[in-house]
């Protein structure tokens, strides 16, 4: 495969994907799970990958995180292989379940990746502080989190993803398990906190609404192989609010990734969009992942 | 909450175990009083009572004893345990290596052994006791560290890998927390069982006072109340040893007390 050629003079991408295939499994039992994915994301972009159960989004966020390898081609992330990027911990991670431990405090979870990057004490505190403030959670820092809702502890999980100002934010579905309402009301925090961090989103999702909402880009991906169908530009106006799902423009794109998702094969089990799909597809996502 | 609510919620949980105790020894008593149920078959309470007391010098010598061997016993077989579960969770060849063993010394029939240990260590040494217990108690121990140590969420170890944590951290800030509450469920399953070997070894050899060799001989010559005395301390030292651990695993692991907490919220 092609090295990407990247010009020294220009700012570069903070993720490029050259010609990506991924295979699960030896011979007769391999299942390619993506195939000839070039996918450039630049600096503060906020970039959706969404499609069918069984279109490897998730195994493609994966490779970007390195917590799989391609079986072809090459990833770059902040210029490098994603191998050295995670090593040079350029990127956090927030996934569909919150992943908390049960042991710590709230603030003490969100202190995790510091405590292993070897912060001082009175560093990791302050972090820790102005990260509850950023998810809203101040008062929250002493409780465990069994003691909150689904919504409040997804957002300690991206308080601990954003810990310590990574380049990257890599986003797994991770409201799949919310509730509609809760959902919306996270992606707008969400889109805040995005605003204020300038971080580069790569999120994951089974829901149009809230891929189109959240996007700069939405990557409309088709299963069997993984291939990436169409990429659709979202213009909406920053910063997005709760008015922006009422406006023309939303609906008009909503449609689009729609209509993008269904001239492919296999879009049976998207359904009606806004749904995060249900149980059993995302065990065969998972499966395949 | 108050203060009373606090006293009122928490004797909910001991006072109805605490009345049905009550009511079965005076049931106890007063139906066999009735019955005049012979002693030699079961005695009743206060009789037992009464021969704890005569005989306490001897009984709180024995217990002492008996006790001495099933904890450190039991200190030996948590201790080698918790290595063989760390190393068998650690290295693939220690896996091939102590399961197999681990298992086989599980199923080593102990009532046979003991004689065997006795040759080794002779009648009067409490050694023969120690290694049972420690035998009984090492595999509980070890296969539930191992447990604790791999049945780790697949996300979270791949949360610490995004972190390019090291082992070691993975180790102390992931697996070891994940391992505590099997390995407290472990303990108390072996603090049960440290008694139960020690006394049961005892069958085979020890003091005169040792709680084993005291039951034998006062059943020999018919005092059943003083054997009963002997069994109901040797009961008490395994339900001390146990609340024991209950504490330790309360104070180690805080945390854990979602049950008393969540509602409260």
């Amino acid at each position: 495969m092609s090295e990407p050629t990247t010009d020294p003079t220009v700012d570069p991408a903070v993720v490029v994907a050259a010609g990506v295939a991924k295979t699960f499994g030896d011979g007769s039992l391999a299942v390619t799970a993506l195939e000839g994915i070039d996918l450039s994301i630049g600096s503060g972009e906020f970039v959706s990958l969404i499609g069918p159960s069984g279109c490897g989004k998730s195994t493609l966020l994966r490779l970007i995180g390195d917590l799989t390898t391609p079986s072809k081609g090459t990833i770059l992330v902040n210029d490098k292989p994603a191998r050295r990027a995670r090593q040079d911990r350029d990127y956090g991670m927030v996934f569909q379940a919150p992943v908390l431990m049960d042991w710590r405090t709230v603030a003490r979870n969100i202190e995790l990746p510091l405590e292993i990057m070897g912060y001082g004490k009175t560093d990791r505190a302050r972090r820790a502080a102005d990260l509850l403030r950023l998810v809203e959670l101040e008062g929250f820092a002493d409780k465990h989190p069994w003691q909150l809702s689904g919504g409040m502890q997804q957002r300690v999980a991206i308080a601990r993803a954003l810990a310590f100002d990574p380049k990257l934010l890599l986003m797994d579905e991770p409201f799949g398990a919310l509730d509609e309402m809760t959902r919306e009301r996270m992606n707008l925090e969400l889109m805040q906190i995005w605003t204020r961090t300038k971080t580069t989103v790569v999120f994951v999702t089974h829901s149009i609404p809230e891929a189109v909402f959240l996007s700069t880009r939405v990557v409309v991906m088709s299963a069997r192989p993984g291939r990436i169908a169409r990429i659709v530009d979202v213009d909406l106006p920053q910063p997005r609010t709760v008015e922006t799902r009422e406006t023309e423009r939303y609906f008009e794109l909503v449609t689009a990734v729609r209509e993008a998702l269904r001239g492919n094969e296999g879009t049976d089990d998207l359904g009606l969009g806004g749904s995060g799909g249900t149980a059993a597809e995302r065990i065969r996502a998972e499966g395949l992942a | 909450m108050t203060l009373a609510a606090g006293i009122a919620r928490r004797s909910s949980n001991w006072l109805p175990p605490l009345v049905v105790f009550v009511a079965v020894i005076v049931l106890w008593e007063r139906l066999f009083l009735l019955l005049d149920v012979k002693s030699f078959l079961i005695p009743r309470p206060t009789v037992i009572w009464a021969a704890l007391i005569a005989e306490w010098p001897t009984l709180q010598r024995g217990i002492a004893y008996t006790a001495s061997e099933a904890l450190i016993g039991l200190a030996g077989g948590v201790t080698l345990g918790t290595l063989a579960g760390l190393a068998t969770a650690r290295w693939a060849t220690a896996r091939q290596a102590l399961v197999p063993l681990g298992t086989a010394m599980s199923t080593i029939p102990i009532i046979a052994f003991a004689p065997i240990a006795i040759n080794w260590f002779g009648f009067e040494s409490p050694l023969p006791r120690i290694t049972i217990v420690a035998l009984m108690t090492f595999f509980p121990i070890m296969v539930n560290t191992v447990r604790g140590l791999t049945n780790i969420d697949p996300a979270a170890l791949e949360l610490m890998t995004s972190y390019a944590a090291s082992e070691g951290d993975v180790l102390r800030r992931l697996r070891l927390p994940n391992a505590l509450p099997y390995w407290f469920t472990a303990l108390r399953i072996a603090v049960t069982l440290s008694v139960i070997g020690a006394v049961v070894g005892e069958f085979f050899g020890g003091p005169l006072y040792s709680i084993g060799i005291y039951v034998t001989n006062q059943t020999g010559s018919f005092r059943y109340p003083n054997a009963w005395a002997a069994i109901i301390l040797a009961c008490v030292l395994g339900i001390g040893l146990y609340l024991v651990a209950v504490l330790a695993e309360r104070m180690v692991m805080p945390w854990q007390r979602r049950t008393d907490t969540a509602g409260a919220e």
